[in-house]
């Protein structure tokens, strides 16, 4: 049994960590609201670019020649799979469920003999992989510096997954991120960007007729490679808004958890103080009555 | 019949602008100058860097943007854009800050030739601004 002594200092210390734990919560709780607010107010814009390149690819005329980007290579041997992971741990399964996604993923790929590639943004992610699939990672992202989500790490990310499309270094392109639902749940989601997937919305296109100035084929090239940095925008800002979340609740936890623990260790403290106290007392007595 | 129609500008960070009293727009569309009234045909178009003109009941308003894509469709004129200033905003030293960009991008020598005729349109337009 711990001394009195130990278990004084075991309380200070859960006691301190619960501080630190609910200050987190507090600081996760202040960003979450604000990376919820901006991964709200990018939807209009991912929105609005979705509706304009399924009219359009509805108007192009020769969907044989129609850009690779959207059409894709034809082939399905290479993929290149974007692992979205934050840069920072204790926020829960945040990151575990996306590399858990990820790596269900990868193996379903390896086992068909297809080649794989990763890309890691966020250093936990990279972290996590090297181990198992380290000769995979053909590069490692980082914005540790930047403090919100900002559309111009996005471009960055959209332009590598460009380049390496435009030297056929790949053929599919998955990213993946988890999807901010509220602060409890948040989904991790895999979202093929290469070929543009529009199978699922193809039916409700509108039947609206554009003019397209210049052509159709123009425009989509141009549309694009804007598109794919859109798309990667909306998953690092659905992704902080996530990792708030989860790492409120997780938080959350770690407080409560730690409150309990004080109250356990404050009951086995008092008890075991009350027993010496008897014990001393039962001394006292019976070397009274000896004499 | 009023001759208003509705426009929004959206960039990726929010929704930069919503009006509904719009009177005329001049976008610097890819292959020229292109004015948008009440009722134009449903259209799909590109932009190069320039200034956005907006005429509205409320007064007159110019932005300066770099790239983006303009949808026209049931009078409602939607323009996305990732880099958009209103240009009563950009003070001078911001203004040299986004030249002495525009420049560096201008004259880099490895760049295709639509991307060098971009770089020195921007030059151009925030030139013709200060």
């Amino acid at each position: 049994m711990a001394s009195l002594d130990d278990l004084k200092k075991r309380i200070a210390s859960v006691k301190s960590t619960q501080k630190i734990t609910k200050a987190m919560k507090m600081v996760a709780a202040a960003k979450l609201r604000r990376a919820q607010e901006s991964a709200e107010n990018g939807r209009p814009y991912s929105e609005k670019m979705k509706n304009v390149i399924l009219n359009l690819s509805n108007g192009i005329s020769d969907k044989e020649n129609a850009p690779k980007l959207l059409s894709g290579t034809g082939n399905d041997k290479v993929h290149l799979c974007v692992v979205m992971t934050s840069d920072r741990g204790l926020c829960g399964g945040f990151n575990s469920n996306i590399i858990k996604k990820a790596k269900s993923y990868f193996s379903k790929i390896l086992s068909e003999g297809k080649e794989l590639k990763i890309i890691t943004v966020g250093s936990k992610g990279n972290d996590q992989l090297k181990r198992m699939y380290g000769d995979k990672i053909i590069e490692n992202i980082s914005f540790k510096e930047s403090k919100n989500a900002n559309y111009f790490d996005a471009e960055k990310v959209g332009k590598i997954v460009i380049d390496k499309f435009k030297d056929s270094e790949f053929d599919i392109c998955t990213i993946f991120y988890n999807q901010f639902k509220n602060v409890i749940t948040q989904i991790p989601q895999a979202q093929q960007i290469v070929p543009l997937n529009n199978k699922d919305t193809e039916d409700k296109a509108s039947e609206e007729s554009y003019e397209f100035e210049p052509d159709e084929d123009e425009i989509l090239a141009n549309l694009l490679p804007k598109n794919i940095s859109t798309q990667i925008f909306k998953a690092m800002l659905e992704n902080s808004a996530s990792e708030q979340g989860s790492r409120m609740s997780a938080m959350d936890n770690a407080t409560r958890n730690a409150g309990e623990m004080v109250d356990k260790l404050t009951i086995q403290y008092n008890r075991s103080r009350q027993a010496a106290i008897t014990k001393e007392l039962i001394e006292i007595i019976s070397g009274a009555e000896s004499l | 019949m009023s001759e208003e129609f509705k426009i929004e500008i959206v960039n990726p960070e929010k929704s930069f602008l919503v009006k509904e009293d719009i009177l005329e727009v001049v976008v610097p569309a890819f292959e020229g100058e292109m004015g948008i009234l009440k009722d134009h045909i449903s259209i799909i178009s590109f932009l190069k860097p320039g200034i956005i003109k907006i005429s509205s009941k409320s007064g007159d308003e110019n932005y300066y943007v770099e790239d983006g894509i303009v949808e026209f469709k049931n009078n409602n004129l939607s323009i996305l854009t990732s880099t958009i200033f209103n240009v009563v905003d950009l003070d001078k030293s911001k203004l040299e800050d986004l030249i002495e960009k525009a420049e560096e991008e201008a004259n880099q020598t490895e760049i295709s030739d639509q991307f060098q005729y971009l770089a020195d349109q921007k030059v151009q337009v925030l030139r013709s601004i200060n």
